[in-house]
């Protein structure tokens, strides 16, 4: 049977779930101002409707990294053991990988916010 | 006779015919070896070797500045000369050196007899070094490149740029082919080949770091070999992708250089700092501090990386927002960076630090590159950089970074690795007079440039005058050099000739943990047996292994039928699957490298008859290749490879190596597409009308030959299927149906254009249309030489029903096809329809 997600969480590719939010939500902003700025008339919009597109994507981006670092944090079993995770068991290796996660959400979501920033204070396409 | 000594009698056997499948061959054919130590001292030399040339470069560059109005040498050669020496360094020394180091660490650090796909990595070196003969050589020639490394438009597609910017373009493109052979062969390797046990949280963390860095060359390399496509297409044929008065715009290879640009400083920083996870531990007498927190590091680095490329562009003109969004990520990467030197710190405080050589080359980087570091936060500010941008500031922040950051870990690796290589040490007096010399040499050549950056001197003079009171500022710097060339020339004369006379000391001479040291330097099968591995630091924490592995009491402790054998193991849990026979010396490699290398050649001297010939002549060499060396039908099922463990000796599919391999090479493939497509959307952006008026290919032949892709793609898939449930003849004749479907495709692809009577050098927009559908189609052509490969494996009875990974390779390359036909025939056909 076909599941979006793959049944079993045992995957690389979880460690990359947030960055890859923050990696969608910048080009989000990028490709949007780009075009914003230099075809102002496609859209036929103002900029500040940019402004608050770029805020209210930044929204479920950053609960999107949430969810991510809360699936780690139970991965990690809420910190009850703590690092390195260094044992030759399935366990620590679990432990290991809930807890980078943990970490990289944590990353993704200050990243998330530094990209959000510009729009909050930028209000024209000046250059 | 005893038990015992009947066991020793087997085990000396097995030793002498394990030895003799893994040797090389002697004279003139040791060339054809492929062994990973062979390949990676080579290619470790030949990096080394660039290196220095390079750095001569830099000694002239410094020579002409030292004094005002200096006519050492004239305007056209020093344009040559720093072209050279940043693109050498950058091209053919920092990326190729940590490659170089991989492929001779990664296998022994792993416990794998070799990596999956050893001719891959001698093909790689072997186009390396042709393609850095041939661009080095081109100053001999008075005919090197002379616009700056980074070839911006229009001064690079001027005549004025002469045969110089070709060859940059074609020779490094043909480098960066060998690059990403080489990101092929790590991430297989990384992920697949590792000992038995070694789960992702107990590997080395350079194989974390290496893992990282081969993916985002998979994404970062391709869109510059599509802007080089672009750029030699309007060099070639005129087609004006960035000449503005066509529709062209030179900004965006502006972007595609520094989608590839910058996160290749992280490439070239991270495999550095990888070095240092190795050998601070040793010196510091205890396991890291923080693994986790470096994983973070190494994966948010690679990602954040992609967006900081616009920060090279702060003062070409565009909106104040975009470059905010990159001013952004710019100062977010500081803080993964930031984690790691902390790591490394926190270790050395918590263990007794021992100051050896490697440690203080490591302490040197880590102190000059925290300084690159800092500057790096101040010009990742647009206002900062708009003062600062095109002077010596900024050349003195990249020295800071890269030789803080890369040449001096790369010159502690030299000396903790040292003994790796044939058991000799490197002298700890001439190491210590080298390191304080460099670094010393380095900070008076590079500190007053900051100064001098912001008393105004730009970048790329060839002279300048005296009163402006950069005179004295630039006399310190080329001192500096002289006395950093000195240190380096120290370390140079140690490696070639103090090492002879030196005695063969201990192997480990550290004491340190990791599996690397277990291997012996005269010994060519990597590790004697496949030890099961339970730690980070094997040999600190498990008593006796190294004896074990050397007595041949683990895994494959022989090679009963003769050929060369690695174990591949699960992804997360590193459990045993499958015992891969890879494959042994070669000329193949060298005939394809030679051919290959010919095609680049004869293209930028525009001897067509030449590139074609040699072009098919490499065709032929990689259907040997393949034919001969690929896809073996095993003589029985499983092997018994020790302690009552038995493994297939054939995978196919998601198991086999060779499905990742194509898996990861289509992914760059992929990106590459993906950068054509950003050009094509990146015009319709920067323009009112961005068909110029002109009209397009239309509706009908890109939506026929969409219809074609897919059948051709249904048709290999169906192959895949049919065959593997037994049905052989209606696989072939599937076959068949989509290899014609393909090539009907492929016409029908350039018809499209074509009867629209499209002139690609009339416009821009053309221009791209033909580049997409040329791309596609040319996608599709290769899928039917793939398909009449399968066909003739399945007719000669090298294909069977079980033993299938030819069409499944093959099925998955279709995939990737279809999806990139899917979005050239949607852009090209429907998206002008859409507007």
């Amino acid at each position: 049977m076909w599941h979006l997600l793959p049944r079993e969480i045992e995957s690389l590719w979880t460690l990359f779930t947030a960055p890859v939010i923050w990696a969608l939500h910048f080009l989000f902003c990028y490709i949007g101002a780009a075009i914003f700025c230099e075809k102002p008339d496609f859209l036929g919009l103002s900029f500040n409707n940019l402004r608050v597109a770029i805020g209210i994507i930044t929204v479920p981006a950053l609960i999107m990294i949430l969810v991510s670092a809360t699936l780690a944090w139970r991965q990690w079993e809420f910190g009850t053991d703590d690092p390195p995770h260094d044992d030759p068991s399935r366990r620590d290796r679990l432990l290991f990988q809930g807890y980078a996660t943990l970490l990289l959400s944590g990353l993704s979501f200050v990243a998330v916010i530094f990209t959000a920033l510009p729009a909050l204070f930028i209000t024209e396409c000046i250059r | 006779m005893s038990a015992d000594e009947m066991h020793g009698q087997d085990t000396s056997a097995e030793e002498k015919q394990l030895r003799a499948v893994w040797s090389n061959p002697s004279g003139w054919r040791y060339w054809t070896s492929v062994n990973n130590t062979e390949v990676g001292l080579w290619y470790g030399s030949t990096a080394f070797a660039f290196m220095l040339f390079a750095g001569l470069l830099g000694l002239l560059v410094r020579a002409q500045l030292a004094v005002p109005e200096n006519d050492l040498l004239s305007a056209e050669f020093y344009n040559q000369v720093y072209t050279l020496h940043g693109t050498v360094m950058m091209f053919l020394f920092a990326v190729p050196i940590f490659e170089a180091v991989a492929i001779f660490l990664l296998p022994s650090m792993l416990g794998a007899r070799e990596l999956p796909f050893p001719r891959l990595g001698a093909f790689g070196f072997w186009s390396f070094l042709i393609g850095g003969v041939f661009v080095c050589g081109s100053i001999f020639f008075n005919a090197a490149p002379n616009a700056g490394w980074f070839m911006y438009p229009p001064l690079a597609t001027s005549e004025q740029a002469g045969i110089g910017a070709d060859i940059w373009l074609l020779g490094l493109s043909f480098i960066e082919v060998a690059s990403l052979a080489a990101a092929v062969e790590l991430i297989v390797g990384i992920m697949k080949c590792r000992a038995p046990g070694m789960r992702v949280n107990i590997m080395p963390l350079f194989a974390w770091y290496l893992l990282i860095v081969a993916g985002m060359i998979l994404f970062a390399f391709p869109p510059l070999i599509a802007g080089d496509l672009l750029f030699e297409m309007q060099r070639m044929f005129d087609w004006p992708f960035f000449d503005p008065e066509r529709g062209g715009d030179p900004l965006l290879w502006q972007h595609l250089f520094w989608i590839f640009g910058h996160p290749e400083v992280y490439i070239i920083f991270l495999p550095a700092i990888a070095l240092l996870a190795m050998i601070i531990p040793t010196f510091a007498g205890r396991p890291i501090v923080g693994y986790s927190w470096i994983v973070l590091a190494a994966v948010g680095t690679g990602f954040l990386s992609f967006g900081l490329w616009v920060h090279h562009m702060f003062a070409t003109g565009l909106p104040q927002i975009s470059l905010a969004f990159f001013s952004a990520a710019s100062e977010a990467v500081a803080i993964p960076t930031g984690v790691q030197i902390f790591v490394f710190v926190a270790t050395m405080l918590a263990g007794r630090v021992v100051f050896s050589i490697p440690m203080l080359f490591a302490m040197g980087g880590i102190a000059i590159f925290v300084m690159g570091g800092l500057t790096g936060v101040m010009v990742a500010l647009v206002p900062f950089d708009w003062q600062a941008h095109d002077t010596y500031f900024v050349v003195a922040h990249l020295h800071y970074v890269l030789i803080g950051g890369m040449l001096f870990p790369v010159f502690a690796g030299l000396y903790y690795y040292y003994p790796l290589i044939d058991g000799k040490h490197m002298s700890e007096r001439v190491g210590r007079f080298a390191f304080w010399m460099m670094f010393v040499g380095f900070n008076i050549t590079f500190f007053p440039m900051h100064i001098a950056g912001l008393r105004g001197m730009p970048r790329r003079v060839f002279t300048y005058p005296g009163d402006l009171g950069w005179d004295w500022l630039n006399l310190m710097s080329t001192m500096g050099a002289v006395v950093l060339g000195i240190g380096m020339f120290a370390v140079v004369v140690d490696v070639t000739l103090h090492r002879r006379r030196q005695p063969r000391g201990e192997v480990n001479p550290w004491n340190a943990g990791t599996l690397e040291w277990i291997s012996e330097p005269e010994e060519k099968w990597g590790m004697r047996s496949i030890p099961r591995i339970t730690s980070r630091y094997p040999l600190w924490h498990q008593k006796g292994l190294a004896e074990e592995v050397k007595r041949g009491d683990w895994y494959l402790p022989h090679a009963r039928e003769g050929r060369r054998e690695t174990l591949v193991t699960s992804v997360l849990d590193a459990e045993p699957e499958q015992v891969l026979r890879v494959g042994g010396t070669s000329y193949i490699t060298i005939i394809s490298a030679v051919t290959l290398g010919i095609v680049f050649v004869a293209l930028t001297f525009k001897w067509w008859m030449v590139s074609l010939v040699s072009g098919v002549a490499f065709l032929v060499a990689i259907l040997y290749w393949l034919w001969t060396g690929t896809g073996h039908i095993p003589e029985k099922e499983e092997k018994d490879v020790g302690r009552g463990l038995s493994l297939p000796l054939y995978a196919s599919g998601v198991k086999s190596v060779g499905w990742w391999a194509m898996f990861i090479t289509m992914v760059g493939d992929g990106t590459a597409f993906g950068s054509l497509v950003f050009g094509y959307f990146f015009f319709w952006t920067i323009h009112q009308d961005f068909t110029g008026g002109l009209s397009g290919p239309g509706v009908f032949w890109p939506m026929m030959a969409l219809g074609l892709f897919a059948a051709a793609w249904a048709a290999t898939v169906g192959a895949r299927e049919v065959n593997r449930r037994g049905y052989v003849g209606l696989a072939r004749a599937l076959i068949v149906i989509g290899a014609v479907s393909a090539l009907a495709g492929c016409g029908a692809a350039l018809a499209g254009p074509w009867t629209s009577g499209m002139d690609p050098t009339a416009h821009v927009y053309p221009a791209i249309v033909w580049v997409l559908v040329i791309w596609t189609a040319v996608h599709g052509a290769v899928g039917v030489i793939m398909q009449v490969y399968c066909l003739a494996r399945s007719l000669a009875g090298r294909m069977t029903p079980r033993h299938d990974m030819e069409i499944r390779n093959v099925a998955l390359y279709w995939h990737f096809t279809l999806v990139t036909a899917l979005i050239t025939f949607g852009v090209v056909g429907l998206f002008p329809e859409a507007l």
